[in-house]
């Protein structure tokens, strides 16, 4: 049989690949469905893009009066509200782009029985809406740094920063596909998902460090959080404190085991969202 | 000349889990991990062993009736969901239309949505750059470029996305027959487009109800029945087949459809009553009542009952519901019951009739059945003169005519 370019072969589901070659040749509907993700997030709103900043700028008054202020919560020898700040507009990263990954399978379910393409490029175009909306949130961020007369060490930023959100982008993104495949099977997840974003807030060093946590097992157990790792990383030049390795490793290998879990789960269903959804 | 499009024993399975939703939910899943006996489980067969070849140009006409498999052959052939078994071997590029305007958004412009959907349905930014065009010509909205699709109307939505897909330019292309919606003219321009399409050399498949476009697009065709091939041949020796087969169907018709259990959709029986008595065969002019059950799992609030009436060749004759009528139908929300159709004297000629079904809850169509059921009506004189019009001429007879004649007296 001659075999030209586009010859396919359909069978009963395949053995687990990820399959890249094929989620590059999809790599137009990818850069299409961000793309619409992000135009139709800020259509018909009269701020636009500045919401991006403005959420985070938001919390981060409240946390500094509240919080900082009042009860007098240590930043790690940062300016509480940069060290508020460079926290939430990551944690922004990780629960928006949690949340919107996590529904997306739900979301797009019509497309889903419709038409085929790798379903992949679903939560991953919604984590990257996310990170544009970072991009945005980290405009203010240097004038702040400014104003706020914070030292950082530019050598250590060069690559803590976009190791940071890239940290962030990997924790999210593994929960997030595991969150939409079960998603898809078990409508329960669409209750969890806000109430787990909720209370992963509480228990990640946003607004405080985690040096006030007491006890190294509780320390232990809360870096298995992809996002303490994230976040910490993210505040490196900007601290004379130095982190806990341990504690940044754990967090790190936790972020690959939840993205391999992830992934695996999502590949090893996805070929069944189209009868479930 | 090699085949392109090989369909090797595929087999579907699906597995129905009786009186649960398709989804489930934790509760329900750990519950079940503690019964002795889970739900009853049942293996239920979309497809059993079908294989069939497609030659490159030719037009592949696939017909059957409700459920016997030709969305889920679609769905395959789509890549939507994989086969249990057997293999489909391509030699070339495919693209499916299940439905147009897949992932249109009403946010985003027309412009922005003729990329979008263009890109959903495979083709390159490039592609869609050199075509952009002659789309927007075809579509006739040049001056809503730039106005968000939510302006639209619903017509000018349906012809945009009739615009993109016809500018696909695979070697094989699997139409559903949900093209052939909207107005007459419309469907004309659906038809007429991909008859080009097959002149041009390219391979289509197409899944349709309609047997006169069935005849007309494609030159062989095959039959489903209950998941397996039951006739294959020439698209006109086939769509005989099938219109004979349906009416030995008829022949045990007694006026009672009671449709699969399947949970998740609400019309659960039809039934037809000639002047009242469930029966299978009506007469012209008699009292002709179509009742409707059906059990929701959410309460309606505006149920719509649409119901279509075909001839023997598949086509509409009579299409109406009861907001053309009525309107609303209960100042409650109901989720379970039956709706009545009564039509007072049956305008309809004696032969075989079938019957399509939309029901749905305001705007929104929640289950479709095509060819639902079948009747006969047999001759009766609606007049006191005992003879009929010409049924070549008329699809209908009205009743209710007055002649009369007045001479000019000299």
């Amino acid at each position: 049989m001659e075999k030209s370019d586009y010859s396919f072969e359909i069978k009963p589901r395949q053995t687990f690949s990820i399959n890249l070659k094929e989620l590059l040749d999809y790599k137009e509907l990818f850069y299409y469905f961000t793309w619409r993700d992000i135009k139709v997030k800020y259509r018909q709103t009269f701020l636009g893009v500045l919401w991006a900043m403005l959420q985070p700028l938001m919390m981060m008054t409240i946390f500094t009066l509240f919080i900082g202020r009042s009860f007098g919560i240590p930043s790690d020898q940062m300016s509480y509200p940069v060290f508020a700040y460079s926290g939430l507009i990551l944690w922004f990263v990780f629960a928006s782009g949690l949340s919107n990954a996590g529904n997306s399978m739900i979301t797009n379910a019509q497309m889903i029985k419709k038409i085929y393409f790798p379903r992949l490029i679903i939560p991953l175009s919604s984590i990257l809406v996310s990170v544009f909306d970072f991009a945005v949130a980290f405009l203010p961020f240097i004038p702040m740094l400014l104003y706020f007369d914070q030292p950082v060490s530019l050598m250590a930023a060069l690559w803590c920063w976009p190791a940071g959100i890239l940290l962030t982008m990997v924790g999210s993104f593994g929960p997030g596909c595991l969150l939409a495949a079960l998603n898809i099977k078990y409508r329960d997840f669409r209750y969890v998902i806000p109430f787990l974003i909720q209370v992963l807030l509480f228990v990640t060093p946003v607004i405080y460090p985690m040096t006030i946590v007491p006890g190294k097992w509780l320390q232990y157990i809360l870096a298995l959080n992809p996002m303490y790792g994230a976040i910490t990383v993210f505040r490196l030049p900007m601290t004379p404190v130095s982190p806990d390795a341990t504690l940044l490793l754990i967090s790190v290998v936790s972020s690959m085991v939840w993205l391999i879990i992830g992934l695996g789960y999502f590949r090893k269903t996805e070929s069944y969202f189209a009868d479930l959804a | 000349m090699k085949s392109i499009l090989e369909i090797q024993g595929l087999s579907k399975k699906f597995r129905i889990s009786h009186e649960t939703a398709p989804y489930l939910n934790i509760r329900d899943a750990m519950l079940n991990m503690f019964k002795r006996e889970r739900t009853t489980r049942e293996d239920f067969w979309a497809l059993k062993d079908v294989s069939f070849e497609v030659r490159p140009g030719e037009s592949m006409g696939i017909i059957g009736r409700n459920g016997a498999g030709k969305s889920t052959l679609l769905k395959i052939l789509s890549k939507i969901t994989p086969p249990t078994s057997g293999r489909i071997l391509g030699r070339g590029r495919i693209a499916s239309l299940l439905e147009v305007g897949t992932g249109f958004h009403p946010e985003l412009t027309g412009r922005e949505n003729i990329y979008l959907n263009g890109s959903i349905l495979g083709m390159k930014k490039r592609e869609m750059d050199s075509r952009f065009d002659e789309i927007v010509a075809f579509a006739g909205t040049e001056k809503f470029l730039d106005t968000p699709l939510k302006h639209y109307s619903s017509g000018m939505q349906l012809r945009l996305a009739f615009a993109v897909a016809a500018f696909l330019e695979p070697e094989i292309l699997v139409i559903d027959e949900v093209l052939a919606v909207g107005d007459a003219e419309f469907q004309r321009k659906c038809l007429g487009k991909m008859e080009d399409v097959s002149r041009s050399g390219r391979t289509i498949l197409f899944v349709s109800h309609n047997m006169a476009a069935i005849t007309r697009l494609c030159s062989r065709a095959i039959q489903l029945d209950a998941g397996k091939i039951v006739s294959s041949g020439t698209s006109s020796e086939v769509a005989q087949h099938y219109l004979n087969h349906n009416d030995q169907a008829l022949a045990g018709f007694a006026g009672v459809t009671t449709m699969p259990r399947d949970t998740t959709k609400p019309i659960r029986k039809i039934e037809l009553l000639c002047n009242g008595n469930i029966m299978g065969t009506m007469h012209m002019d008699c009292s002709m009542e179509i009742r409707v059950h059906f059990h929701a799992d959410e309460p309606l609030d505006a149920p719509v009952l649409g119901v279509i009436i075909k001839d023997s060749q598949q086509v509409p004759l009579l299409g109406i519901n009861n907001k053309h009528y009525t309107g609303a139908l209960v100042t409650q929300p109901v989720s379970k019951g039956y709706i009545s159709v009564l039509i007072k004297h049956l305008p309809l000629f004696d032969g075989h009739y079938s019957l399509d079904f939309y029901f749905g809850n305001a705007f929104k169509d929640i289950e479709v059945l095509h060819d639902a059921c079948r009747f006969a009506v047999e001759p009766v004189a609606f007049s006191v003169s005992g003879e009929m019009p010409d049924k070549g001429l008329n699809k209908f007879f009205i009743k209710d005519v007055t002649w009369s004649l007045k001479s000019d007296a000299t």
